[in-house]
């Protein structure tokens, strides 16, 4: 009977290894010490585990607020200002072309300086964007697009130079291309960077919820222990444990009021500041719009009409644009939450309402066939409809510089109310779980 | 009837159409192809807003007994009526004017002056009525606003390449013609394009929305391609044609000419197909000033290759439409 049992012990050593480790953890669970070494290897693990993903959120969260503030809001600018400074190249060539065959210097160099800044910032945005994303084929279109105006302009010029009607069709034709296929483009890519600066805000600004959660798990787990080693032992404090609950309390208040502050940064600068420079910008645009419009009814000269066969089509885009320039003001206004950003929109709705009025009155004075008197007093200098243009746009100007540094300085507020959480969750992470396990091996020792 | 049959090929069907509703002899189809032609078209200058008259003109056209010669005008008269004497009153004479047909009516922009074949003629009215070819104001009004203004009594006088048809002698009155116009294809010197005829085969053709040149090459294009390559202004096609984005252009052979003058690399290609009349237009029932503006008509036609309107001619229009031996001949009606 000696034989057989000892041949069922040599066949299969590898279950009795596993199952001995079992049994021995089993062992483990049911002896004091064993128990303790769990208990030590949970929480320690716990406590890294809220650590390492409170640093790991954080750090995505603290990345996607600094391209908030460095990448995307200044790349959605910067379309903002390719945008603008298109409508302003078009509005300044209709000006220059109606002062006649010489063109005014300053009008000239504004035309010059809006083309420079376009092709400037097109060729910073290219850098920062891949040229198959969506704002990639809107930059590349741009590129193509633009010296096409350009030359379209040029033409315009030469054929005005040399008094012939051709010039004022060629600057038509121009426009046309702007409003087409230019601009569009251009707010293409304005919406495409902005979205991106939503989705960055998004991730800024989204609970870091594992992380908190696993905070107040392992500050439940080394409570339990704690009350657990008080039940035992009557020993009020573990310090280690102590140390490990402390350094864990500290990570997840900094986690939360760090987060809590920088979202409240972030949402002030998105709804006080973004919002603003985006109605801003489409108020600005728009009274550009109503600008170039305004000349062109003078180049044309009641050459071209609307869809309805009856209105002057470029008479009839001003109103759509002064209408739209209104509108834009209105909410702009009800946006601005300071007198610095309140004042220059109030300034340039009173500008825009005297602009209405001075435009009635030099249609009224075109209508009647005085055209030199309505040119005079559409691009005239004082008391023209150019000067109200130039004060709403140097009005909206302000603003917006308020409004891009209320957002920036918001912005920063934000990524900075992160700025070393990642590293000091990581550091008191480590802290804690070395707690945890100093503490209960204090604990274990004692069975020694 | 001192042009060919043969010459309004384009539009021959349309005519025999309208010809075959009335149940006309063949004579009288014929004498309906110069009377009716003109009716064609819409616009004096091609362009959008005259569409709608476009389909008034056809309409009355079909009716033919109510319009049968548009451009007839009252005989000529020096007698003072009351619209002269309210032109003598006031001292000026207000005309309407384009300022942006070249070579027609035109603002300089080196002079900031209107100039034109058009405003000659202002000035020549200016001249018998006040003695003075400068007592004018010149109204830049656009194409849209022409009846409205004369109606408004914003202006005295309409001289702005308006043609004369059946459509708008119910809303304003003409003078008798005092140029003859119609449609032609104007390309580049060194193109393949001869005129309106199978030359124009796979070519691009520009013309202005809603004008009789886009009707016609709707009618028979002769295998161009013009669908799609429409614009809002006639000279619009010019800039097209320029950029190499269009082969030829159909439009007015008078406002053709303004934009040749443009462009020394492009000319007017073979004849005219259709045939039209510019008149001078004041409000309807100022039955003096009409007698008198024919009567300005027939001094300013007067004296051959001397006479002011040859001088005027030679001036503005010999260069890019030559070939017009004398001015139109003026008819008249009995009322």
């Amino acid at each position: 009977m000696a034989h057989p049992p000892l041949v069922r012990e040599a066949r299969p050593p590898t279950r009795t290894a596993w199952a001995e480790g079992v049994d021995r953890l089993r062992a483990g669970a049911t002896t004091e010490p064993g128990r303790l070494r769990v208990i030590g290897a949970l929480v320690a693990a716990l406590v890294v585990a809220f650590g390492a993903v409170t640093a790991w959120e954080i750090s995505d969260r603290a990345t996607a607020a600094g391209n908030v503030v460095t990448r995307s809001q200044p790349l959605s600018a910067d379309a903002a200002s390719i945008y603008r400074s298109l409508a302003d190249a078009d509005s300044a060539a209709a000006s220059g072309f109606l002062a006649g065959a010489q063109e005014p210097q300053d009008l000239r160099e504004r035309y010059e300086d809006d083309i420079a800044t376009a092709s400037a910032l097109l060729a910073k945005a290219a850098t920062h964007t891949e040229s198959t994303s969506a704002s990639g084929r809107e930059i590349a279109a741009l590129n193509t697009q633009l010296p096409q105006y350009t030359g379209l302009v040029e033409r315009a010029r030469a054929n005005n130079r040399l008094g012939l009607p051709l010039g004022g069709a060629y600057l038509r034709y121009a426009n046309e291309r702007m409003t087409t296929k230019l601009l569009p483009a251009a707010e293409r890519l304005y919406t495409a960077e902005t979205s991106t600066l939503g989705e960055d805000y998004d991730e800024a600004r989204a609970w870091p919820f594992v992380g908190l959660g696993l905070g107040v798990l392992a500050l439940a787990g080394l409570g339990w222990a704690q009350r657990r080693t008080y039940l035992r032992t009557n020993r009020v404090f573990n310090h280690g444990l102590l140390a490990a609950s402390v350094a864990s309390a500290v990570v997840l208040l900094w986690l939360g009021i760090g987060h809590v502050v920088a979202r409240a940064e972030l949402e002030d600068a998105m709804a006080h500041g973004q919002e603003s420079l985006e109605v801003l910008n489409d108020a600005r645009i728009s009274s550009l719009n109503a600008r170039a419009n305004e000349n062109l009814t003078l180049v044309a000269r009641g050459a071209v009409l609307a869809a309805d066969g009856k209105r002057d089509l470029y008479e009839s885009q001003y109103a759509d644009g002064m209408k739209a320039l209104g509108r834009r003001l209105a909410q702009a206004r009800a946006l601005a939450d300071d007198p610095q950003g309140g004042l220059p929109v109030t300034d340039a709705t009173a500008k825009a309402d005297e602009w209405r009025k001075r435009h009635t009155a030099a249609r009224a004075t075109d209508d009647g066939g005085d055209y030199e008197g309505a040119l005079a007093k559409v691009i005239g200098g004082k008391g023209s409809t150019g000067e109200c243009f130039n004060g709403v746009d140097a009005a909206l100007e302000k603003a917006l510089a308020h409004e891009q540094a209320e957002f920036t300085r918001a912005a920063e507020g934000g990524r900075g109310a992160l700025t070393g959480l990642p590293l000091g969750a990581a550091i008191l992470a480590v802290v804690g779980a070395a707690g945890a396990v100093l503490g209960i091996g204090r604990r274990l020792s004692e069975y020694r | 009837m001192t042009r060919s049959g043969s010459r309004y090929v384009g539009t021959g069907s349309r005519l025999r159409g309208w010809g075959g509703v009335a149940g006309m002899a063949a004579a009288c189809a014929l004498t309906a192809a110069v009377t009716l032609l003109p009716l064609s078209r819409g616009a004096g200058d091609g362009q959008g807003p005259d569409a709608a008259g476009q389909g008034v003109a056809r309409a009355v056209a079909a009716r033919a007994d109510t319009c049968e010669d548009p451009e007839a005008s009252l005989p000529p008269s020096e007698a003072d009526g009351p619209a002269v004497e309210k032109i003598k009153a006031r001292g000026k004479l207000i005309a309407g004017v384009d300022q942006n047909s070249f070579r027609w009516g035109y603002r300089n922009p080196a002079t900031g002056d209107l100039e034109g074949f058009d405003i000659d003629l202002v000035r020549a009215v200016a001249q018998d009525i006040l003695g003075d070819p400068d007592k004018v104001v010149y109204r830049a009004i656009p194409t849209n606003q022409r009846v409205l203004a004369l109606q408004e009594d914003r202006v005295d006088v309409v001289v702005r390449t308006m043609t004369v048809n059946c459509a708008r002698i119910k809303d304003v009155a003409f003078s008798t013609a005092y140029f003859e116009a119609g449609q032609q294809v104007l390309a580049p010197k060194e193109s393949t394009v001869k005129g309106y005829d199978a030359s124009l085969a796979g070519k691009r053709i520009c013309t202005a929305k809603g004008s009789t040149a886009y009707d016609a090459l709707a009618a028979k294009s002769f295998g161009a391609k013009f669908e799609g390559l429409t614009v809002s202004n006639q000279l619009d096609c010019l800039v097209r044609l320029q950029l190499g984005e269009v082969d030829a252009v159909v439009t007015d052979n008078a406002l053709a000419a303004g934009q040749a003058a443009q462009d020394p690399a492009v000319e007017l290609k073979g004849e005219p197909f259709t045939r039209e009349y510019y008149g001078v237009a004041t409000k309807l029932g100022n039955d003096d000033l009409v007698r008198r503006l024919n009567h300005v008509l027939d001094e300013y036609r007067e004296g051959g290759e001397d006479g002011r309107w040859m001088k005027a001619y030679g001036k503005w229009l010999k260069d890019d439409l030559p070939g017009i031996k004398k001015p139109p001949e003026p008819k008249y009606r009995d009322n």
